[in-house]
């Protein structure tokens, strides 16, 4: 038996779920005053109906650090850059706590300059005398060699309550995003730690320990002491939860399109063989582009209380809300009235809906009838068109081999997933027009809460191999170790498993629900003169998103 | 300031493609710059673009080559996407998507001439060329410059447009008599129908930032004034770099990044450039900023010291005395021509050597003196291979008579015996046939 819990803008829902079976599921308003307190009520509601039994574990997906962030609620925070030669620092961050120091680290790894010990403290003195108790180490190119942002930790970081490293946030390249991904995960430090804290104490009232885990943006799950020190990876989870939940309710294995249409927006993600695809670069928050790995979603403006006009000869959907259908007493004619004159949906409100309408049929100059059926065609049509739109952009995604180039993977949606209010009447319209099967799972009202639930803990490793150099580095875990001048791809690929795999354990995951995969593969002979140097190994594996163990597809637990 | 332009970057590194393990042109060639463009995190502003390459088509490639026997034959799919790259670098470019592209891609491609009977200079086609001619025939613009400021002279670039006088193709490299393909002299002018249109500016061993600059601003800006080109292409070549090791220059990543500011090109294309760790990546960011409009004053290599990178003051001299005179040839370019022999054909004989795939050609090319257009061209080229053949090339806006004389030389010429294919390029109306 597991406990999932979304608390999600609107709605915090909850399950109490076994195998696939949902048992309990509640939906409640969020108290975004008090995030924290209304989710554990929920979760105490919940663990009562269970009786005697404990869950198994307990999934939070919350949205305390995404909030204070959106909300700039967050902790000052003192950054120590080095960032070398290239773009200018105020492009990189114009806070008035960064400092930009002198050494840094060269594409291939190499310390071109060292840390300048002096000029270090001086900055941390100056951050002391601010009051400020979160720094910031970050380096251009220290996912190539963590070493210098490890020699500034050395000399300053005990001083500080909170030192998030940059090279500990991804393995990507992308300095930027970098100091960005690694700033928000110390500005919203001590407000994490507060709620990891509160939590601990409310399992520990129960006497008995189930692990509870965090979902992180990109579907996956992490321990939640773990995750306490990269706060960062649990920004922006909403998403990923109605994702996995559209994942673990419906039977996902090939290319796949999900929608969840809400009131004011609707939100797209994609699957290529039934897994989620991933933002390539990372998740956008606000004015900040990061590195968090997080599912690709986009959200469009139109659902089903989006404000239609008639504009230019046509129906205009969104994308603003203006308030509910007007059937419902709201101040403008929406898609769902359009629905309900046609019978799609219940029949509450028809009348007023009709009311609204009928002004819009008139200028169109049409029947009441007619100007239903375009306004709910063409709601239906706004969103398959964002879909191809999304669909062509992935497709169009630069590769950099020919191999991909030519042979590359395309994605080719078969399926439409949706869940959300308008899902029954609209998915089998949307789908025509994607020429796809329309499909909407059950329980599709708390999908975001099974989602958390079945997800499985995932984590991800880069490994370099520099043979010239004869060093080996786990970019993650800031691991630097020599290596012999013959090491080869496949020792690489090897280490790289065998250290995710630990990682992920070590993270929360269960042996059972490891999928591991290595997602990057490349070696290059570095040619020096005429003679080759030494190789360049560059490896990345993950755990790949998805369901845990025992849930899976074809489980004779969960046959519908 | 500068002000902020929209730049397409279709980046193409090949990660699966070398001339051999390790050959200049192989697999690592671009890793370097893809870590330090990824790193610096030029994809996320919102005026650069990433664009994946399309892949150039048989009928843009005959468009501008005589390939022997024919383009499947001399090019693999390398070429195909390296091309490609250029011409998607043009459509985003003069579709308006973007106000500037820069084609980051390889294999290169400026030693490939009209004729190819294989690989030479490391390139097999000129992508370029092919994505000039794709503009015209598209697009319908007719002044084009390329200014080419790769270390080595693009005798290929020289070659495919010796006698268009539509296109001004601007060398800036290191000299011939120091350098591979030792040609590029001041006196290689261009064909009878097109003097003046090709202006070689060989420059000493160790010019640096100076030289470069001094030649850019006091002969290649003038000239491009004077031209009026609708596209400037640059081809960017960046093995002028003191670090490369197969050249003998003293450019530097901060004078790639101020030379393409003040250049201002519509399309920058990769050339050669095999620096590729202690160069490339910086002078790839520089040239991206610069084309972006994006501060690029903190862009310089690890080791880069002004100090020892300082010009030779006879270096200054030579150069200083050759631009002043390479400009007065350039505003004399109309007297250059002789005394109207117009129908009459000039020949140049020449023998050109495959360096990379170790072949001789010997060729003969011939054109028609004419007042009104490029003028016909012929070739008769017999390669080492074996292989010998015959071109007739009508130019872009041909006259009648050229057209005339072309199709009448095409159709007495037989297949068989002597020449194993008789080829007719008809840039014109698009059309190239083989018998």
């Amino acid at each position: 038996m597991i406990l999932g819990i979304d608390v999600g803008g609107t709605h915090t829902d909850a399950v109490l779920i076994e195998g696939r079976d949902v048992l309990e599921k509640v939906k409640v308003p969020t108290n975004s005053d008090n995030l924290g307190g209304s989710l554990l009520e929920v979760a105490e509601q919940l663990l009562g109906t269970a009786g005697s039994r404990y869950p198994e574990r307990v999934v939070f997906s919350t949205t305390i650090s995404t909030n204070a962030i959106v909300q700039d609620a967050v902790s000052t925070v003192g950054m120590i850059l080095a960032n070398g030669p290239g773009i200018p620092p105020s492009y990189i961050t114009t806070d008035e706590n960064a400092r930009f120091v002198s050494g840094y680290v060269n594409h291939r790894g190499i310390i071109v300059v060292p840390v300048d010990r002096r000029e270090v403290e001086v900055i941390a003195k100056s951050f002391h005398k601010k009051g400020i108790a979160n720094i910031v180490v970050a380096g251009k190119f220290s996912t190539r060699n963590p070493r210098l942002e490890l020699d500034i930790d050395d000399i300053v970081g005990s001083r500080f309550a909170h030192v998030s490293l940059g090279h500990r946030m991804s393995g990507n390249l992308n300095f930027p995003r970098r100091v960005a991904t690694t700033y928000l995960n110390a500005a919203v430090w001590d407000i994490y730690r507060n709620f990891v804290d509160v939590v601990n104490a409310f399992i520990n009232r129960f006497g008995k320990r189930f692990p509870v885990y965090i979902l992180k943006a990109d579907g996956g799950t992490l321990e939640i002491n773990r995750s306490a020190d990269y706060p960062a990876q649990t920004i922006l989870s909403g998403p990923a939860a109605s994702v996995m939940g559209i994942l673990s309710l419906a039977d996902c294995v090939e290319d796949a399109v999900a929608l969840d249409i809400g009131g004011t927006t609707t939100d797209i993600a994609l699957f290529a063989d039934g897994v989620p695809l991933l933002e390539p670069r990372g998740m956008t928050i606000g004015k900040y582009k990061t590195l968090i790995r997080g599912l690709r979603t986009r959200s469009i403006g139109i659902g089903g209380d989006s404000a239609v006009r008639f504009e230019h000869g046509g129906f205009v959907i969104g994308p603003h809300r203006l308030g509910p259908a007007a059937a419902f007493g709201g101040p403008t004619p929406t898609p769902t009235d359009a629905m309900i004159v046609l019978g799609l949906t219940s029949p509450d409100g028809r009348r007023k809906a009709e009311k609204a309408l009928e002004p819009l049929a008139a200028r169109a100059g049409v029947s009441l009838e007619n100007a239903a059926r375009e306004i709910f065609d063409e709601t239906c049509r706004h969103i398959a068109r964002a879909v191809t739109a999304m669909i062509e952009e992935v497709n169009a995604q630069p590769v950099y081999t020919i191999h991909e180039l030519l042979e590359g993977k395309v994605l080719r949606p078969t399926v439409l997933h949706v869940v959300g209010g308008p899902a029954e009447p609209m998915a089998p319209r949307i789908a025509e027009y994607l020429n796809c099967r329309a499909e909407i799972p059950p329980h599709a009202e708390v999908a975001n809460a099974v989602g958390a639930a079945l997800a499985r803990t995932t984590t991800e490793l880069t490994l370099l191999a520099d043979t010239e150099e004869k060093t080996l580095t786990i970019v993650e875990e800031g691991i630097r170790i020599p290596i012999s001048s013959g090491f080869s791809r496949e020792e690489a690929a090897e280490i790289c498993l065998d250290r995710l795999r630990e990682r992920a354990l070590a993270m929360g995951a269960r042996e059972e629900d490891l999928e591991l995969e290595i997602t990057e593969d490349q070696s290059f002979n570095m040619v020096r003169g005429f003679y080759t140097a030494g190789k360049n190994i560059r490896i990345k594996a993950q755990v790949k998103p998805g369901l845990i163990a025992g849930v899976e597809r074809g489980d004779p637990s969960c046959t519908r | 300031m500068h002000p902020v332009k929209r730049t397409g970057l279709i980046f193409f590194p090949a990660f699966d493609w070398a001339i051999s393990p390790t050959h200049p042109e192989r697999e690592e060639r671009l890793l370097y710059t893809q870590d330090q463009v990824f790193e610096e995190g030029l994809l996320d502003y919102e005026n650069i673009s990433e664009y994946k390459p399309g892949l150039a088509g048989t009928d843009d490639i005959n468009r501008v080559h005589i390939c022997v026997p024919d383009a499947s034959a001399v090019c693999t799919e390398s070429h195909l996407i390296s091309a490609g790259g250029a011409i998607t670098a043009a459509d985003k470019v003069l579709r308006g998507d973007v106000d500037n592209a820069f084609a980051l891609v390889r294999p290169p491609g400026h030693h490939a001439m009209r004729v190819v009977h294989g690989a030479r200079g490391f390139c097999n086609i000129n992508i370029e060329a092919i994505m000039v001619e794709y503009i015209r025939r598209h697009y319908g613009h007719r002044k084009i410059a390329i200014v080419d400021t790769d270390c080595h002279h693009g005798d290929g670039s020289q070659d495919i447009f010796w006698h268009d006088p539509d296109t001004l193709y601007i060398s800036v490299h290191q000299d011939g008599r120091t350098l591979y393909p030792g040609t590029g002299f001041p006196n290689e002018t261009g064909g009878p129908n097109a003097l003046g249109y090709t202006l070689n500016i060989p420059l000493p061993p160790e010019t640096s930032e100076e030289g470069f600059l001094f030649a850019l601003d006091n002969l290649i800006l003038p000239v491009l004034e004077d031209f009026k080109p609708d596209i400037i292409i640059n081809s960017a070549g960046q093995d002028n770099h003191y670090s490369d090791p197969i050249t003998n220059m003293n450019f530097t990543a901060q004078g790639y990044a101020i030379l393409t500011d003040r250049l201002k090109p519509h399309i920058a294309v990769l050339e050669g450039g095999y620096s590729v760790e202690t160069a490339l990546p910086y002078i790839n960011v520089g040239i991206i900023l610069a084309m972006a409009g994006i501060d690029y004053s903190f862009v310089k290599e690890p080791d880069y010291n002004p100090a020892a990178l300082r010009q030779d003051p006879e270096v200054t001299a030579y150069i200083e005395r050759l631009v002043p005179a390479l400009y007065d040839q350039w505003r004399q370019r109309g007297s250059l021509k002789a005394s109207s022999d117009a129908g009459t054909f000039e020949r140049r004989s020449r023998s050109i050597y495959y360096d990379t795939d170790n072949i001789h050609e010997e060729q003969i090319e011939s054109v028609r003196i004419c007042d009104e257009c490029g003028g016909v061209v012929t070739i008769d080229s017999m390669a080492s291979t074996g292989n010998r053949i015959f071109a007739v090339i009508v130019p872009g806006r041909a006259c009648a008579a050229c057209r005339r004389e072309g199709e009448a030389i095409f159709a007495a010429t037989k297949s068989g015996d002597v020449y194993r294919y008789v080829y007719l390029q008809d840039r014109d109306r698009d059309v190239f046939t083989r018998k």
